[in-house]
């Protein structure tokens, strides 16, 4: 049976409705983005006149921690989503509804990415006036960067959400932290030659690291290395093929342990 | 004519406790029927079931002839649940929760929907306000709405009227009443509202402890049991043959 337009678009209604009431909602959207990438942006700058390594790529730094910033606010905006529906107690009531777990998905995923494009747009828009800095320098490959970003943060969305539905909402802490344990391992200030062997073999089987590997060798070799982008894409096919496996599994575990019915009340 | 929900020896277990054991019912169309019992009997693990949120240990449930576990979409299409315990988005107005169940829903012709419902539950008035700011009275009978958004053949009620003032929670009654006879549709209410479940249901089921212990026709079960009111039949069926 096929996916219903109607349904997804429903869903992605309900969250499009919710961030439009509430203006505190959007400055929220958009407030930490900006403060990270103007925090970042100084540093940057720093590094760029007192490092031999970036001093002739001003910008690389702050260019990973927008790509970051985006990661982070993809992957925490799918969860957010799916957080939301606990929080104000709608759970039940979404399924209930005949919506079949890959619209849920589907729904989401295209939800998470408008969350972060509000967030993300203005943040790129301060970076050409404040430093001077522009995004673009990327080419049209920042657009796969962007692209392997995006699809390995709704990855992580979709795994903690399957957990969320397999252990409810005490999973919902470890929602918060997936990002940050993998921050180290991604390599996203620093060359991979940084971490100890060991960290570099987990490292080497993350997306994260080709993608920004691929990032530094765009600004500061102006080399483009294909062989990195498709890595990420690989990686990225792998990790999104058993997320979604897994929330399928979540979602029917959940029915036998009477999961979604705890959720919801 | 087939029934629009049929129950065969149902079963669900978590580990080492049974919730519900082998239970059967059947509501055929157009019908009422009251699901009682005491807190922990199994009721709502009986509704989650019927609903597809929970996975059956053993038995069927057949929903106007359909499998649920075969069908569950195309069969939630056609059936809605009302409860106090599960609430709509607090931050979106009425209509903004009705216009988004009624897309999850497929519903065609979705303002006409929310006019005609909007009249029948008098929303009116509130349709642009939101949810999270109104009265309990208000927020039940916006539930309300959405669990009939879909025009459903059968309708699942977890104590409808639980927290509603008197006029309030007659005002829900007699509009059940009206509409069941208006859609010809069938109600599986699951209530503590001894006079509420006399009013509306033509037969009752009495559940302990995960069976059905006893069913049958409201003021048949008053005389079955020799007591005055169904209340007290409750009591005598939960608390024990002798006492009371």
């Amino acid at each position: 049976m096929k996916m219903s337009f109607s349904r997804i678009y429903g869903l992605f209604l309900r969250h499009f409705f919710l961030i439009t009431r509430s203006f505190p909602r959007i400055l929220d959207l958009i407030y930490w983005p900006s403060i990270q990438i103007t925090l970042w942006g100084f540093i940057s700058n720093f590094f760029a006149t007192h490092s031999t390594y970036y001093n002739n790529a001003v910008g690389v730094i702050l260019t990973c921690a927008i790509l970051y910033d985006f990661l982070f606010r993809t992957s925490i905006g799918f969860n957010m989503l799916f957080l939301e529906e606990i929080w104000s107690r709608n759970f039940t009531n979404l399924f209930i509804a005949p919506m079949k777990i890959s619209e849920i998905i589907v729904s989401l995923i295209f939800t998470a990415l408008i969350r972060a494009l509000i967030g993300l747009v203005p943040a790129v828009l301060l970076t050409s006036p404040l430093f001077g800095i522009s995004l673009f320098d990327l080419g049209i490959h920042l657009f796969f960067l962007f692209l392997s970003l995006y699809i390995f943060g709704i990855t992580l969305g979709i795994l903690v959400s399957a957990g969320l539905l397999r252990f409810g909402p005490s999973f919902e802490n470890i929602a918060w932290s997936t990002m940050f344990l993998l921050a180290p391992f991604g390599c996203i200030y620093y060359p991979i030659e940084i971490l100890p062997d060991f960290f570099q073999k987990i490292a080497y089987l993350l997306p994260l690291v080709y993608i920004f590997e691929e990032a530094r060798s765009i600004l500061i070799e102006h080399n483009v290395n294909y062989q990195n982008i498709l890595n990420a894409f690989y990686l990225n096919g792998i990790y999104l093929f058993a997320a979604i496996s897994l929330f399928y599994y979540s979602f029917n575990k959940a029915r036998k342990k009477g999961t979604l019915i705890n959720i919801g009340e | 004519m087939e029934n629009s929900l049929e129950v065969i020896n149902l079963s669900k277990s978590y580990d080492l406790k049974v919730a519900v054991k082998k239970i059967d019912f059947k509501i055929k169309h157009n019908e009422i029927i009251g699901l009682l019992g005491p807190n922990g009997c199994g009721k709502t693990t009986t509704i989650g079931m019927i609903l597809g949120l929970l996975k059956p240990t053993t038995g069927e449930i057949f929903i106007n002839g359909m499998k649920i576990e075969e069908n569950r979409i195309n069969i939630l299409q056609k059936i809605n649940f009302i409860s106090p315990y599960i609430e709509l988005p607090k931050k979106l107005t009425v209509k903004q929760n009705l216009t988004v169940y009624a897309k999850l829903y497929s519903v065609k012709n979705i303002n006409n929907r929310i006019e005609y419902l909007a009249e029948k539950l008098r929303l009116e008035s509130f349709l642009n306000r939101v949810t999270g700011e109104l009265s309990s009275g208000q927020k039940n009978r916006v539930s309300l709405a959405k669990a009939l958004i879909n025009d459903p053949s059968l309708l699942l009620l977890d104590e409808p009227t639980a927290s509603l003032d008197p006029e309030i929670g007659d005002f829900v009654r007699t509009f059940l009443e009206d509409y069941k006879k208006e859609k010809k549709i069938s109600f599986l209410l699951a209530s503590h509202n001894m006079n509420e479940v006399t009013r509306l249901c033509s037969s009752i089921l009495m559940m302990k402890e995960g069976t059905i212990i006893d069913r049958g026709r409201p003021q048949d079960l008053i005389k079955k049991h020799g007591r005055k009111n169904l209340e007290e039949v409750f009591l005598k069926l939960t608390r024990g043959e002798n006492e009371l």
